[in-house]
């Protein structure tokens, strides 16, 4: 029989991820944590439909400190996944492959990423 | 057993045709989010207070309410597409596969609807 602990090629876990690697899986998980963050936006609209009791009830948990907390976090997933989702188009398009710009575009995305997050809460 | 070469199998059944219509439709609604979900954020977040009166009369605007609607279809669409790729590079399994997209779909399609009709309820007065 064969062995089963024969050694097998390299795989993610032996080397270190660069960063556009670590930017794409980030991109990926903040997409699964969006579409679970969706149910809270039709909570807040079904909520605001149903009438003014309901919604203020929906409302008191989004101020609570917990509710700050997973709304800020999905407002940054937005933006980031929103950024990079920009840049899978210019990679779409053909353009910035550059080796160079790799990890410059990588920090650009979750500076403005950041930013907006930030603006959205310093104005909310 | 069939004797029939692998190209042979192959040829003359064609294809369904629609290889690349998830690429197209992901890219498509990705284009549309960019400039919908800037605006829906914070339009949403100026909302003043965000009291029940305020969020009514912000929904209340033709243009609020049809361009969050176009928001939210093109949300759940680019979401169930996404979530159907997670899916196929992870799940090999081909029934627990197909049991999570088809669930997925059925699910955001669900949950597009009830937000529309939320919207749509908002936008005539609540």
């Amino acid at each position: 029989m064969a062995s089963t602990n024969r050694p097998l090629s390299p795989h993610l876990q032996v080397y270190r991820l660069p960063l556009t690697g670590l930017i794409s899986i980030t991109h990926r998980a903040t997409g699964v944590f969006l579409t679970l963050g969706t149910l809270l936006l039709v909570c807040w609209l079904m909520s605001a439909a149903a009438g003014a009791e309901s919604f203020a009830s929906v409302q008191s948990f989004m101020s609570s400190g917990f509710g700050m907390l997973i709304l800020i976090g999905w407002t940054f997933a937005l933006f980031f996944h929103l950024c990079h989702g920009v840049r899978h188009l210019l990679w779409d398009a053909g353009s910035s492959f550059e080796k160079e710009t790799m990890d410059q575009y990588a920090m650009i995305e979750v500076g403005i990423a950041s930013v907006l997050t930030f603006f959205l809460w310093a104005l909310a | 057993m069939s004797l029939q070469t692998p190209l042979a199998k192959a040829q003359g059944l064609g294809s369904a045709k629609q290889g690349s219509h998830h690429w197209w439709a992901q890219r498509v609604t990705a284009v549309a989010l960019v400039p919908l979900t800037i605006w829906l954020a914070f339009s949403i977040a100026l909302i003043p207070e965000a009291s029940y009166e305020n969020v009514l009369a912000w929904f209340s605007s033709t243009w609020n309410a049809t361009l969050a609607i176009s928001f939210l279809i093109a949300t759940f669409y680019h979401a169930a597409l996404g979530m159907q790729i997670v899916y196929e590079d992870y799940i090999h399994k081909e029934c627990a596969k197909v049991t999570m997209v088809v669930g997925t779909q059925l699910a955001m399609a669900l949950l597009a609807i009830g937000s529309v009709v939320a919207v749509l309820k908002l936008a005539v007065g609540g």
